[in-house]
């Protein structure tokens, strides 16, 4: 990286570092996770859709797969969340081998890989829907218990600077992929498998690594999800909209880029801010929420029609521009 | 237990909402047979119409659901049409994935337009027949169903016809195997494509006004029926008249039954599971042509 | 080196090709010619394991290599290239090349140090930024050999590299291939170019309706009857005749 990209990324590790301590009430505070938790969840996203072009319309699975392994082993087993943590990434990462060796040794791509992950995602649902251990529809509530042996924290500054942590991990793991061979072989798998496969890569294999490594990484948000809002039932484990806005965070700030999912995320929760004070501001307008998502579909519209490499594409464009000037 | 009559009264029902399901997917599979599209939004094309039908039976003009029937379906034609020609057109020439997410955004946007004109929910239409039971054997049928039942196969029967005996339809075929050919011999191919896929919205259009009075309607109903109808599909084949309505009456079972045997809520897995294995084992499906 | 032994492949009936049998040695040049359909490609990609033939077996310094999967394929040593450029459209030239680099090693560095020296021998030198679908036809021919020489591999599968390249750049293809063959790979080369095959190959295989009907040195099988029917007509095989242009 050049001198100037790492000082700029620097200064802003360092500004998303000092959030806290400049907008310090709760309500900046939550929003801070949310941005940076929807940017991680939609890295988590990137490195399969993005990076290796598996586009995936059910990804929540790993969410709701590593929220429920960690909470219920948390409740109905007594182990320690910060254990329990890390099997819910194993969760994942188990579930994304799985799903990964079944579609893509059945040579599922595009459309078709899309759609059986929705279907995965969908099984998921009607079984946290059905099952006792999982208490079916009426979810299950973590007992309240601040303490931070129990991964869980009075304050939401310190739920603000875990979801930083998994945030730049996950950034640094996709600016990994630009740098090495395995990145190096899943974009070549993405732009063309068969002129990939004629070098070499065992596209198979390389192709289930990702969905692994991607399943593992979601599967560990998902506990932190649980950890901080003490609730998970099968709806929000399992349901369409969050593998929505994995999808709208990477594709909206750049699929395949280290910092497109950030910045998505970034420019997501402002348009949904300005869009619901605004809607609000209607007459009759209880609930203006739904008309973010208006915005945010029609986003994905033009993203994909106009501009289909996202912000990180347009900034790449301009400075491209500039530099030939 | 499961006796032999209640099997057979939950294969009779699983029929009849079948019936209905056929339309639906026949509409999609025609899409996808002509414009090689994967119309994500059919599911909320379809919960759009449902709103319609509901919103045309509520006072003050309370139009019956089967006598508003030839208008939604007219409706829901002209608003496919303007569709395809204003928006998914443009885009029906690249990546199978390009318009796999674009119509994943109209999904989008249709959902949660619903829900901020008509808030989360369920609405149903109340018909003075609805209650009229209809005896098949040990099985019985609300009158609804069944008239749905064969109002579907009938329509489905006049797709037919003028898929085959119509010059337009003929058109459409030619365009669906060879869309090159087709425009070399002086088929409008975009109009074709237009009128093919507004032909799809129609069968929507057609198919909630003989679900709703039966059913119900809520914003989220799109994601329930979006994978009802790409199961029906991919299980009969993607571009298949025959696999539609096979797998469409075979699907309606799978869903009853489900949901006899495993219970309501773990019933609905039927359908996802029949998916996900049609997927993986035989992608092409029962009449499909090799991908 | 190569040697395939009666390969059949059919489609739904038709049999693309017919117990073809053919030999590459390890210091040759071999053309494989013949008319549109004849099952050229079909043979390729049987070789390269792209398709599975359906009789008849493929071996490789010995070893059966028959049916394995493309990836096993270059890593036994044989690379190839398509008919059809496929380049990695989005990215550069220098990473496109990279990819094939990184077949022999892991690591960034050495890759990348590969990748360069191998562009820069196909000419692309100038052009290690550029996006790989933004480059000319001829950039696009040069960049999936470049692709395929970075594998480092013994035997290099060229399917018609030459189609759509002008006078000039023919000219500069072949010295190109001539000089990656003087470096020790073995070459089999698909090719209707006639030039290019006088020019670089010492032998040739005539591909007719599926089965080899001729075999031997260009100004051979100019001579022989059956290939001036089925493929080159009377112009062409004389010419052949003369010989190659350049000594």
């Amino acid at each position: 990286m050049t001198r100037r990209g790492l000082t700029l990324t620097g200064l802003s590790v360092l500004v998303l570092i000092a959030y806290p301590w400049v907008f310090s009430s709760n309500y900046a505070i939550n929003l801070g996770f949310l941005v940076l938790f929807a940017a991680y969840l939609g890295q988590t996203w990137n490195i399969a859709g993005g990076f290796a072009g598996q586009t995936s319309f059910g990804h929540v699975v790993f969410f709701g797969v590593g929220a429920y392994v960690s909470t219920i082993l948390q409740t109905a087993y007594g182990v320690n969340p910060w254990i329990a943590w890390l099997f819910a990434a194993l969760g994942g990462a188990l579930l994304g081998w799985i799903v990964g060796v079944l579609s893509y040794r059945a040579g599922l791509k595009g459309a078709y890989f899309a759609l059986i992950t929705l279907a995965v995602a969908e099984v998921g649902r009607i079984v946290a829907n059905s099952v006792p251990i999982t208490k079916g529809g009426l979810g299950i509530l973590l007992q309240a218990d601040p303490r931070p042996a129990n991964f869980q924290f009075r304050d939401p500054v310190w739920f603000y600077y875990i979801v930083l942590a998994l945030c730049l991990l996950s950034l640094l793991t996709a600016w990994q992929l630009t740098r090495t061979r395995f990145g190096a072989r899943l974009a070549a798998i993405r732009e063309n498998e068969d002129a990939a496969q004629a070098l070499g890569i065992d596209s198979l294999r390389e192709k289930v690594k990702c969905l692994t490594l991607s399943g593992g990484l979601c599967g560990a948000g998902g506990t932190v999800y649980v950890q901080k809002y003490l609730y998970i039932d099968p709806s929000i484990a399992f349901g369409v909209d969050k593998s929505v806005e994995m999808l709208l965070v990477s594709m909206i700030g750049g699929a395949g880029t280290v910092l497109g999912p950030l910045i998505g995320s970034g420019l997501l929760h402002v348009v949904g801010e300005v869009t619901r004070d605004l809607g609000n501001m209607l007459p009759g307008v209880s609930n203006a929420q739904p008309l973010s998502l208006i915005v945010y579909g029609a986003l994905l519209i033009a993203i994909v029609a106009w501009l289909p490499d996202g912000l990180m594409g347009l900034f790449r464009k301009r400075r491209k521009e500039a530099r030939r000037a | 237990m499961l006796t032999p009559e209640i099997l057979f009264a939950g294969v009779i029902n699983g029929l009849m909402a079948g019936g209905i399901y056929v339309l639906v997917a026949v509409g999609l599979t025609l899409i996808y047979g002509v414009l090689h599209i994967v119309n994500f939004a059919h599911g909320s094309l379809l919960m759009l119409a449902m709103y319609s039908v509901f919103f045309l039976w509520r006072k003050p003009l309370g139009l019956d659901p089967y006598v508003s029937l030839p208008f939604v379906t007219a409706g829901a034609f002209a608003f496919g049409y303007l569709l395809y020609r204003s928006l998914i057109g443009h885009f029906s020439h690249g990546k199978d994935e390009n318009i796999l997410l674009i119509t994943l955004g109209l999904s989008i946007i249709i959902d949660n337009a619903t829900l901020f004109f008509f808030t989360g929910d369920t609405q149903t239409i109340d018909v003075a027949y609805a209650g009229h039971m209809i005896s098949l054997g040990p099985a019985v049928v609300a009158l609804p169903k069944l008239v749905s039942f064969g109002a579907a196969l009938l329509i489905c029967l006049l797709l037919g016809l003028f898929m085959t005996r119509t010059d337009m339809g003929k058109a459409i075929r030619a365009v669906a195997k060879e869309r090159q050919g087709a425009r070399l011999v002086g088929i409008d191919v975009e109009g074709v494509m237009a009128i093919s896929y507004g032909i799809g919205i129609a069968c929507l259009g057609a198919a909630a006004c003989l679900l709703m009075p039966t059913f119900y309607v809520s914003p989220t109903s799109g994601h329930a029926f979006v994978l009802i109808a790409f199961t029906i599909v991919a299980l009969g084949g993607m571009g298949s008249f025959k696999g539609a309505l096979l797998g469409g009456l075979i699907i309606g079972v799978v869903e009853s039954i489900g949901g006899l045997w495993l219970g309501e809520q773990l019933g609905q897995i039927g359908i996802p599971l029949v998916f996900i294995l049609i997927l993986l084992l035989r992608p092409t499906g029962l009449f499909g042509a090799a991908r | 080196m190569l040697e395939v032994s009666g390969l059949s492949k059919s489609f739904g009936g038709l049999a693309a090709i017919d117990r073809a049998s053919l030999e590459v040695a390890a210091d040759e040049i071999v053309a494989l010619i013949g008319p549109n359909g004849a099952g050229k490609t079909t043979l390729f990609a049987c070789v390269a394991g792209f398709l599975k033939p359906d009789t008849g077996s493929v071996r490789f310094l010995g070893r059966d290599v028959t049916g394995l999967p493309p990836h096993h394929i270059c890593a036994q040593g044989i690379a190839r290239t398509f008919q059809i450029a496929q380049p990695f459209a989005r990215l550069s030239v220098l990473e496109n090349v990279m990819v094939g680099a990184y077949h022999a090693t892991r690591l960034r560095r050495d890759a990348t140090a590969q990748a360069e020296v191998v562009a820069r021998q196909v000419g692309l030198g100038g052009q290690l930024d550029m996006r790989a679908d933004a480059l000319t036809l001829a950039g696009r021919k040069r960049l999936e050999l470049a692709r395929a020489l970075a594998t480092q591999p013994k035997l290099l599968l060229l399917d018609e590299v030459m189609a759509g390249l002008n006078p000039v750049e023919v000219e500069e293809i072949i010295g190109m291939v001539r000089k990656i063959h003087a470096t020790g790979v073995v070459i089999l080369l698909i090719e209707h170019v006639m030039q290019a095959v006088i020019s670089l190959a010492a032998r040739a295989y005539v591909l007719s309706n599926g089965r080899i009907i001729a075999n031997g040195s260009p100004t051979a099988i100019a001579g022989d009857p059956a290939v001036i029917d089925a493929y080159l007509g009377h112009g062409a095989a004389a010419r052949l005749k003369q010989g190659p242009p350049h000594a």
